[in-house]
């Protein structure tokens, strides 16, 4: 049994019953806050995993595609071809807030009007494999920004979930069975005092009385 | 909400990442783990860019680089396969996301 280092006086005791109150209600809501945490975190993981798994097998056929291209192509054209974009993606950040948790929303827009104007290289000298590469790497990019943006809550949310398990845990098993502990040794502490003081109380009558009529009250 | 308009950085080989450079992302071409970590910092500290992609390669050599941008909203430093093709990385990444949120494996030991 583990108590605090207090007096055992009846102001800690209302002072100590008014803290428990507020922990046990702490604890209740910071349970609440892991759960609802905990359920959007595994929907998210889970959608994380299937769009990580869709864009690593895409991500590996540009890949191939490209690789085809270069074999087709000189390296020095293959590299002036790609060297200088047409496009800028830029992304708007924004934040959005899970249950007190600031996560990061991306939206992404391009420079030119015209999203499909992406080839930055005249047909002619190039070959259609390379083509292929980056069509089908411009149509992979707002997965890879939706997958940036879910896997980056994941980690947000899983340090945050980190943290309130912890706090409900020292919760649970750390301050309110110490605030019990403590509560339950003052509270016995005052009445232990209280008897004695009683006892002592009838022991004076007594002896009073005896004194005074000779009598003894037994 | 705020809102801030970022780029994409792509760092890797140039072999995984020169296709990125055609559709419009900012591509850092580096070779070695530490040359990473600099060029890492550099451009995370900078603040213009919203996410990162690694490839797996030089993702598992900059973990302390990433450690200091985890708390951050921006950037998302995310792990992408390169040429010499997936190591599963990615997917253990998320496993430890599961595993330090839960305290155990629970949805992917299948």
């Amino acid at each position: 049994m583990a108590i605090m280092n207090v007096n055992p006086t009846r102001m800690q005791l209302s002072k100590l019953k008014k803290q428990l109150t507020t922990a046990v209600r702490g604890h209740k809501m910071l349970k609440d806050k892991r759960d609802e945490l905990m359920r959007q975190f595994l929907d998210l993981v889970k959608e994380a995993r299937q769009l990580r798994d869709k864009v690593e097998s895409e991500l590996a056929s540009c890949n191939a595609h490209f690789v085809n291209a270069s074999a087709v192509m000189s390296k020095q054209a293959l590299d002036a071809s790609l060297m200088s974009p047409k496009q800028q993606v830029t992304l708007e950040v924004g934040s959005h807030n899970i249950m007190s948790v600031e996560t990061p929303v991306f939206t992404s827009s391009t420079r030119t009007s015209d999203e499909g104007d992406i080839f930055p290289y005249g047909f002619a000298f190039t070959s259609f494999e390379l083509d292929d590469a980056v069509m089908s790497l411009q149509r992979l990019l707002p997965d890879l920004i939706k997958l940036a943006q879910l896997e980056k809550n994941c980690e947000m949310m899983s340090a945050e979930i980190e943290k309130t398990r912890r706090r409900v845990n020292s919760l649970e098993h750390v301050m309110i069975p110490r605030y019990r502990d403590t509560i339950k040794y003052i509270s016995m502490k005052l009445e232990e005092n209280d008897r004695s003081s009683r006892t002592r109380l009838m022991k004076v009558k007594d002896m009073l009385l005896d004194k005074a009529h000779n009598y003894s009250g037994h | 909400m705020r809102y801030m308009a970022k780029n994409i950085a792509v760092i890797g080989d140039s072999e995984s990442i020169k296709g990125f450079c055609a559709i419009g992302l900012d591509i850092y071409p580096c070779d070695s783990g530490e040359e990473c970590a600099h060029l890492l910092r550099r451009i995370a500290d900078s603040d213009s860019y919203a996410v990162i992609f690694l490839t797996e390669e030089l993702f598992g050599q900059v973990e302390k680089e990433r450690s200091r941008y985890e708390e951050r909203l921006t950037p998302a430093i995310i792990p992408i396969p390169g040429v010499k093709g997936n190591t599963g990385i990615g997917v253990k990444r998320l496993l430890s996301f599961v595993e330090q949120a839960v305290g155990s494996d629970i949805i992917f030991n299948d």
